[in-house]
């Protein structure tokens, strides 16, 4: 025990002196961890490019305590482990001052022991199933209250739902979000009998019979929705059958919390229009920063038809999140800059402003939008204000107890029953 | 003479005044309604809608239409009229909805769409039913009904008479009767309600069936809510009949479902089937080549963008070559020299796979690719009210066997189907014998390769045509070959097909991701007791 205190203080030492050094040095670093090959490339680039976009900007504007900032891409191959590998890189080897990457949980749980140990920042910009508060990393995605319940609430009061289908890949996300979603439809009213919960592989392709079985549980009376934490490449097929097998929107609407923008554009997207999706943005909202922020990306990227998404616009929250606190801080120091962000206020895209909690998570307003054939979302309903982001879910029974408040109680994990702060669990 | 001319005079300007003011006098009240829609609440729209039901006008069936189809705008700026639009390259072709007139192309910026939800999407398909009830195209006609069935009241109930009395089509007759029937259910009259309930029970429509259900409901003590004994013994008998029919439409859309994922198994493992069967080469990059089929569809189809509906046609001769050529490739520049050394081999093309995956992510963008799939291969095929098959899958299990066919006859039928299976029974002989067996190799590579590249161009109907694709389907097609019987092809058919319907039959029961999983155990065991697979290859081949 003695031993490890020791070595983490080395390591503290020796971090803090390394963050001198970069201060001396006359750029800022900014690492993005994002996958640029492997299954996750197709949704990652993109965020490698947002990232390169808004330094490039930020550096016109003059970067950061008079400083340029430099950006260190490195590619975690889709790879897991190698997510853990590049971080110590990144941060030991580059030295860099903050880190924005990540996009599924599992390789966020695998950068999660790295960065609290070498004590590195890191903006995590996805959607995500919540029950986690770090102190060295900020969530800018949506937690499960700020996407999943609203969604759910909208189908059952707006559209009159009574039978529920969750649909999800078979990992973490999919699987908690849906044991959210079931604790809360169930304190609802709904019967057990009414709820049908279904786990495909990743990249499944044949979505035949459980498109039937969705039809046929859906024609026995009661409006029927589908709630869909499917994930990545397998919507498409999945959408396709449910397009072929004339399953419309008017019938049984199927909810999407990973489907947006991008995933749309490899897709015709005909038979879906009228499907639905849950996000705090689409690149159809009309608002000025929105406008620029598109027109800015169409310049960057020189293509006309590239899409903005919702992870797209985290970045760019967290992003200027992190530039405030920076300049409020004074200084790169993560502890400084973790201290300085809570509570900084940037506009986000939609039109309003977001805040970053002492829960290291932000408000952002919650959008429902419907699919149109253009492949762009029509806004349906939102949010009255913004929601705050919970770190730790008040439907399951495990969470229920739980606060993470990195300003009063300094911790990420605390249980309000028993009063005690117990670390992190990955 | 001049006073009749007189009159003529006086009298045609003045009938043209009189038209013209009722037209103006129709034009004014449609108008006035239509106005309604440039609201932003759904709600409004909604009583829009209602009110519009109400008036017999050629141009309101239109109206609903486009709002449905989303082509309905108003112009930004005074008078903001209310326009139909339809897509032209240089961006919309206006045409003003009460006058008429067409107002030229505009830019999308400047009009404002007529926003529509879900709930008003179904409004407008009930009142376009209605609407269409008296359509030419008996099609139309059913599908309206249907549509109505959903919600029958008093009021559609009547319309549907209307039609039952003139309608000629048994078809549309028969769900005319399941929605009188419908509507009859609630009649005070005894022998009305239980005739209805005979109809009823002869229907596969769902609306029927929750008609019944009602009917046969419990309370919380168990006993039955409805106190008409007779009615209720009844609807449970033609709930009984109707289920007993739903379920024979069940096995047949099991069995359709699990041939359908054979088919496409087949055609991801024939060309492994020669490439690993025949030649004995590991080829893990099988999938990348199943991918540059895919593809290459994409490609065809960005080069004819105007004749989606023969593209297919085009693409599967390119992508055969496409495929087949860079097999050629393979084998020439890496297999050829690694021959009976299968580790190897399987690592080579493993890294293969990697380069062409990263070749394609370089090339094209990580990002899917959106292939179209024609008019002609989309939509349903009606069996009955309660079974459809998809017209897709139905072309791909023929295409399949096709394509099965067609490789049969190349290995039996010419010389070079002479010449692979000389060589892959004994290479030393066939040397012996003057065939260059080198350039055989090559040239049996590529046929598998371009086979691969076939099944690419059927696949990028169903799934994703992206960088990954290739990897989905390599186990698959490799469980396939062993389970059906190295070098067999017949073995490789019937081990698809049967992989296929296993699963499918599984996949209700045990969930996609356990049914996988048992598959797997079960071809493990099969192999520990016929480890040549289901056909396994006699004689000195064999060996």
């Amino acid at each position: 025990m003695f031993k490890k205190s020791v070595a983490s203080f080395m390591v503290a030492a020796a971090l803090g002196m390394t963050s001198t050094i970069v201060i001396a040095g006359d750029t800022i670093k900014v690492g993005v961890l994002h996958s640029l090959s492997g299954t996750m490339a197709i949704s990652e680039t993109t965020l490698k490019d947002t990232m390169l976009m808004l330094i490039e900007e930020q550096n016109k504007k003059g970067g950061v305590l008079g400083k340029k900032l430099e950006a260190v891409v490195v590619d975690p191959a889709s790879n897991w482990p190698l997510f853990a590998e590049k971080t110590r890189e990144l941060i030991e080897k580059e030295k860099v001052d903050v880190i924005f990457g990540c996009w599924t949980s599992v390789s966020r749980k695998s950068v999660l022991p790295v960065i609290e140990e070498l004590n590195g920042l890191m903006f995590y910009p996805v959607q995500y199933e919540g029950e986690e508060s770090s102190k060295n990393v900020f969530y800018t995605g949506a937690a499960p209250n700020q996407q999943a319940i609203p969604a759910v609430d909208y189908l059952m009061k707006e559209v009159g739902v009574e039978r529920w289908v969750l649909a999800g890949t078979d990992y973490v996300y999919p699987r908690t979000t849906n044991k959210i979603l079931e604790a809360y439809l169930k304190g609802k009213g709904v019967a057990e009998k009414d709820i049908m919960i279904n786990y495909t592989p990743f990249g499944h392709s044949d979505w035949q019979s459980i498109v039937a079985d969705i039809k046929k549980f859906g024609s026995e009376g009661k409006k029927t929705a589908v709630v869909s934490t499917i994930n990545g490449d397998a919507n498409v097929p999945f959408y396709k059958e449910l397009g072929n097998q004339g399953v419309s929107a008017e019938d049984i609407p199927v909810v999407a919390f990973s489907v947006g923008e991008e995933e749309l554009s490899g897709i015709d997207t005909g038979p879906l229009v009228g499907h639905l999706a849950a996000w705090n943005y689409f690149m159809s909202v009309e608002a000025d920063a929105n406008d620029a922020f598109i027109n800015a990306w169409h310049k960057f990227i020189k293509d006309k038809k590239r899409v903005t998404n919702d992870p797209m616009e985290a970045h760019y929250i967290g992003f200027n999140m992190w530039v405030n606190a920076v300049e409020k801080a004074g200084t790169t120091d993560t502890d400084k800059v973790a201290d300085a962000i809570i509570g900084v206020e940037v506009p986000n895209l939609t039109g309003g402003t977001s805040k970053m909690l002492p829960n290291h998570h932000i408000t952002k307003p919650v959008l429902i939008g419907e699919i149109q054939d253009d492949g762009q979302f029509e806004v349906v309903w939102e949010t009255k204000g913004l929601v705050p982001g919970d770190a730790w879910s008040d439907f399951l029974p495990g969470s229920k107890d739980i606060e993470a408040d990195w300003v009063t109680l300094k911790c990420g994990n605390y249980n309000t029953k028993t009063k005690t702060c117990s670390g992190q669990n990955y | 003479m001049s006073i009749e001319r007189l009159c003529r005079l006086f009298f045609i300007p003045f009938m043209i005044f009189v038209l013209a003011g009722a037209a103006k006098a129709s034009d004014m009240a449609l108008a006035e309604v239509l106005e309604g829609l440039k609201d932003d609440s759904f709600n409004k729209k909604k009583e829009v809608i209602s009110q519009l039901e109400t008036i017999d006008d050629p141009r309101v069936m239109k109206v609903f239409q486009q709002m449905l189809d989303g082509d309905l705008h108003f112009q930004e700026q005074e008078p903001q009229l209310l326009v139909f639009t339809a897509k032209t390259d240089d961006g919309l072709a206006v045409t003003a909805v009460v006058s008429g007139e067409t107002l030229g192309v505009v830019n999308k910026r400047d009009l404002n769409k007529v926003k529509v939800n879900n709930s008003l999407r179904k409004d407008l398909r009930a009142a376009i039913a209605k609407l269409s009830l008296n359509n030419k195209d008996s099609k139309v006609r059913r599908d309206a009904v249907r549509n109505m069935l959903r919600d029958i009241d008093s009021e559609s109930v009547v319309l549907l008479r209307d039609r039952q009395s003139i309608e000629t089509e048994g078809l549309v007759l028969d769900v005319l009767a399941v929605g009188v029937a419908i509507y009859e259910l609630g009649s005070d009259d005894a022998s009305l309600r239980l005739a209805a309930v005979d109809i009823l029970g002869d229907s596969l429509e769902s609306a029927a069936r929750n008609a019944l259900l009602p009917l046969v409901e419990k309370n919380e003590n168990g006993q039955y809510k409805l106190e008409d004994r007779e009615l209720r013994s009844a609807a449970i008998k033609a709930l009984a009949r109707i289920d007993a029919k739903l379920k024979y439409n069940e096995w047949a859309e099991t069995i359709y479902f699990g041939l359908s994922l054979g088919s496409v198994l087949l055609l991801a493992a024939i060309g492994l089937a020669i490439t690993f069967g025949v030649m004995g080469v590991i080829n893990m990059a099988h999938g990348e080549l199943i991918m540059i089929g895919a593809y290459t569809t994409y490609v065809v189809q960005l080069l004819m963008p105007n004749s989606i509906e023969y593209s297919l046609f085009v693409a599967i001769p390119a992508a055969f070559v496409v495929a087949g050529l860079v097999g050629v490739a393979i084998e020439r520049g890496v297999i050829q020299f690694l021959y009976g050394r299968p580790l190897e081999t399987l690592l080579a093309t493993f890294g293969i796979s990697l380069i062409l995956q990263q070749l394609v992510r370089t090339i094209f963008s990580p990002l899917n690719r959106s292939v179209e799939t024609p008019e002609w291969m989309s939509g349903t095929f009606e069996v009955n009210s309660a079974l459809a098959l998809t017209y897709n899958r139905g072309y791909i299990i023929i295409f399949s066997l096709l394509v099965f066919i067609a490789l049969l006859m190349v290995l039996k039928k010419t010389s070079l189907g002479l010449h692979v299976r000389a060589v892959s029974q004994n290479r030393q002989m066939a040397r012996a014998m003057g065939v260059r067996t080198g350039w055989v190799d090559a040239m049996t590579f590529g046929l598998g390769s371009g086979i691969a590249g076939i099944a690419g161009v059927a696949l990028s109907q169903l799934t994703n045509v992206g960088p990954n694709m290739g990897q989905a389907y390599i186990i698959d097609s490799f469980m396939v070959v062993v389970f059906g019987g190295v070098g067999n092809l017949w073995g490789t058919l019937v081990a698809a097909m049967s992989l296929g319907v296993i699963n499918k039959v599984l996949e209700p029961w045990a969930g996609a991701v356990l049914a996988k999983i048992l598959v797997l155990i079960f071809i493990i065991l099969f192999i520990q007791k016929r480890p040549k697979g289901l056909f396994p290859q006699r004689g000195r081949a064999a060996e």
